[in-house]
């Protein structure tokens, strides 16, 4: 056996505080090591050839390099192992730098001590590591995008459009999602439903997609290349002979507040969500039409002349497999009335920034809206960098969707007072400053300071925000006519949902989590499922779009091949020691174990491809027949001795 | 090194949640007391009470077993089981006399480096005051807590 052992100064990062010289005169002493080397750089091109070099060289039969985390650069290395003719698996990593340098950096001595147990740690797993290689895998073309906001829109038309075979899901009635409801997009003022609508009627026209409304992803079990997707579609009431002429609308006695249009205008209990709504068909809410509530009407179906309405239609389980996974689930606006001192819900002109969207959208299209009045105020961060709230973060789009809505206030009657109160004013992207010093110009008022209250005149209504200037250093109490409330982002109900059914892991605010915030930041910890948009954390209409094709990228990469490569650490079982028990079949959450009789004798057996290769198994055996591949008792022993100081020294 | 006076700790650390919040500690340059040494298996449910016990007998003065959250296992149930197995090896311990904190169950996830270092400091202290394992020969009695 011949070991090399490769010491990474991490350009200071780990030879700062890790006395190198110490380390590598240590590991030379070790047993079965022939090689120990030193360099700034491991990963650099020059690190990485000196262990391909030196294992052709010298024929070392097993590496260690010490540095970060394998988690960072472990994949670097065992491709570069496998590049030597070696199995990727002989090799380990000593994580020197995030689990020894960085957190020890006070206490230098006791680094390069710990350094030597972890650097001996890995010698000792890698000389009991065993020859594995990685196995192929078919993978086919199938893709699930779960929610037909921009997001799942933009990812669904990119592998469409790349030949892949796509399920989108969407729950509402229509896709579109949030951006549909916006009147313009900052900081080019393109109307939103303009960019949007073709894009949205691109879907049910692309061949490769398959569209699924009013629709939601209910279980999801399998593994990447084999996911097993069951959908839950709820019924429309309405069949594919509607033809959208709108009789049956005009026959419902039900009224209901127009949630697109946020209460703005009223609809009924039958009625197409919105005028660019895809697919446009009609829809029942079940919930508040009379039929399902009381047995009655039907008036809908009576004078529907296309016999469209059909109340027998029953919910029904769409069973698909799919090889990969988008998850676009997007985000719900914050509930305005969690935060109680601005008395949303209770003082009559207090709105949110999306009602003022559809506001503004009316105004502009003469249609009928409520007064906006002559003095507008904006509060900013309304559920967001809130800790009283417990939102931390910050939703990224209000200080500009407030410098949009202000500035198009400002436009169509310049008379009117329009003012900004923000924490702080983040202009962050492309033309966002610009955009925002040209509010500035046309009179739009930004002041910095946290409303502290909020006080409705109980007679005419208005009301009066008080805050403090804390730029001019003075307390401002103001009377207005209209206060919005630019609410932020938090992790859509969809989104919750989802996470519980792929079993995602979600960041602090409980948004999906990426696999890498900088290298990985569509991947997730879940193989061959990616995120996108809203569902990630708060980002603009750019950003989403750019994270879309991003996921359908990251996507394609996996299927395009037709075959992808499985880790071989899965379990293994030892005929010989195996009493037959069954235990490991009970623990297995994979199905992955069954048992069989062999030689007149019953013994477990791992089906490799199921099998994830969590080791539960291995642990729970009784008489150690069931072993992890590159997790073996034997080796996880030798490391705790190692890392005791047992071994040489 | 038999008379060093520095405590021993071994930790457990599965793959995807307490590993990954380990580096997150040490990304964040949150300073902890070096006398932890970190094995990494991919699951919690890896480790085997009979794992925890070698390493309590090679000279271990505590055993940390980390995992992900219940709910955030990425093998599904793995962490429940970890769960039931450490509360059974707790209960192993009292009866061979040894302080059962000397094994912890702590639930870390990637994103918590914060919490990474409380516990690791928390435990080293708290094995600091036990002092190491003495199984030959000594009385059990000095154990019990």
């Amino acid at each position: 056996m011949k070991i090399g052992v490769y010491v990474c100064h991490c350009g200071g990062n780990i030879s700062e505080v890790v006395d190198i010289k110490q380390l590598t005169s240590f590991a030379e002493k070790q047993s079965d090591v022939a090689i120990v080397r030193d360099n700034a750089h491991m990963c650099s091109d020059v690190g990485r050839n000196l262990v391909l070099e030196d294992i052709k060289k010298h024929n070392l039969d097993r590496i260690v390099v010490a540095a970060c985390s394998p988690q960072f650069h472990g994949k670097t290395f065992m491709d570069i192992v496998k590049k030597a003719g070696l199995s990727p698996y002989l090799f380990e990593m000593a994580n020197i730098r995030e689990q020894c340098s960085w957190p020890h950096f006070d206490e230098p001595e006791l680094a390069t001590r710990k350094a030597k147990d972890l650097v001996n740690v890995g010698i000792a797993k890698v000389k009991l590591d065993e020859s594995l290689e990685r196995k192929s895998m078919p993978i086919g073309k199938r893709v699930l995008v779960v929610g037909a906001g921009i997001a799942g829109i933009q990812a669904a038309l990119d592998l469409g459009d790349a030949g892949f075979e796509v399920f989108l899901v969407e729950k509402k009635p229509t896709i579109g999602g949030k951006m549909a409801q916006l009147s313009r997009t900052f900081p080019t003022e393109d109307c939103a439903a303009c960019i949007l609508s073709p894009k949205m009627a691109d879907v049910p026209s692309n061949p490769n997609i398959t569209l699924f409304t009013n629709s939601e992803v209910e279980k999801v079990s399998g593994f990447i290349g084999n996911f097993e997707v069951t959908i839950n579609k709820k019924p429309r009431y309405v069949n594919d002979n509607c033809v959208s002429c709108g009789i049956c609308e005009e026959k419902c006695p039900v009224k209901l507040p127009n949630e697109f249009e946020q209460g703005l205008t009223t609809r009924r209990a039958i009625y197409v969500p919105f005028e660019f709504a895809v697919p446009y068909k009609y829809v029942i809410d079940e919930p508040n039409c009379i039929y399902f509530q009381k047995g009655k009407c039907g008036n809908c179906k009576k004078v529907c002349p296309h016999d469209a309405v059909d109340f027998e239609q029953k919910p029904e389980k769409i069973e698909i497999k799919v090889d990969t996974i988008i998850v676009a689930s997007g985000y719900d606006i914050f509930d305005a009335s969690e935060k109680k001192v601005y008395g949303f819900g209770t003082n009559e002109n207090v709105i949110t920034s999306l009602e003022m969207e559809r506001m503004i959208v009316h105004e502009a299209e003469g249609r009928p809206t409520r007064k906006i009045g002559n003095r507008i105020a904006f509060i900013q961060c309304v559920g967001s960098r809130d800790e009283q709230i417990g939102n931390e973060y910050c939703s990224r789009i209000c200080c500009m969707y407030a410098t949009k809505l202000s500035q198009l206030l400002k436009r169509t009657d310049p008379k009117r007072d329009v003012y900004v109160f923000y924490t702080d004013l983040r202009a962050y992207g492309k033309g966002f400053e610009e955009y925002y010093k040209r509010a500035a110009r046309t009179g739009v008022k930004f002041i910095r300071g946290r409303v502290a209250e909020l006080i409705e005149d109980p007679e005419t209504k208005k009301v009066t925000v008080k805050v403090e200037d804390t730029l001019a250093r003075q307390i401002i109490e103001s009377e207005f006519d209209l206060v919005v409330l630019s609410v932020g982002m938090q992790p859509g109900e969809g989104t919750g949902k989802i996470a519980e059914v792929l079993r995602m892991t979600r960041s602090p605010g409980g948004f999906l989590q990426e696999a890498h915030p900088k290298f990985k930041p569509v991947d997730t910890l879940n193989d061959g499922v990616f995120i996108c948009g809203c569902a990630q954390g708060p980002k603009d209409i750019p950003d989403t779009v750019a994270q879309a094709s991003a996921a359908a990228a990251r996507a394609i990469r996996l299927m395009n091949k037709g075959e992808y490569e499985v880790e071989p650490i899965t379990a293994v079982v030892d005929e010989d020691l195996c009493s037959g028990c069954a235990t490991c079949v009970s623990v297995c959450p994979y199905d992955a174990v069954k048992t069989e009789v062999k030689d007149d004798k019953r013994v477990a057996k791992v089906n490799e491809f199921l099998c994830q290769g969590c080791g539960s198994c291995s642990a729970a055996c009784p008489s150690g027949a069931s072993q992890q591949h590159w997790f073996m008792s034997s080796q996880l022993k030798a490391m705790v001795g190692a890392a005791l100081g047992e071994e040489e020294e | 090194m038999k008379s060093n006076p520095d405590p021993k700790i071994i930790a457990f650390c599965c793959n995807w949640c307490s590993y990954a919040g380990a580096d997150a500690a040490g990304t964040s340059r949150l300073q902890m007391k070096p006398h932890f040494r970190i094995v990494r298996a991919m699951c919690s449910s890896r480790i085997d009470p009979e794992l925890i016990l070698d390493a309590l007998k090679k000279g271990a003065w505590g055993v940390l077993v980390a995992g992900c959250h219940p709910g955030d296992c990425h093998y599904v149930t793995g962490n429940y089981r970890t769960h039931k197995r450490i509360a059974l090896l707790k209960d192993l311990l009292k009866e061979l006399g040894i302080a059962p904190q000397r094994v912890r169950l702590e639930w870390i996830s990637a994103n918590e480096g914060g919490k990474f270092q409380k516990v690791v400091n928390e435990f080293i202290d708290e094995m600091s005051v036990l002092g190491p394992l003495e199984l030959k020969g000594q009385p059990a009695a000095k154990e019990a807590s």
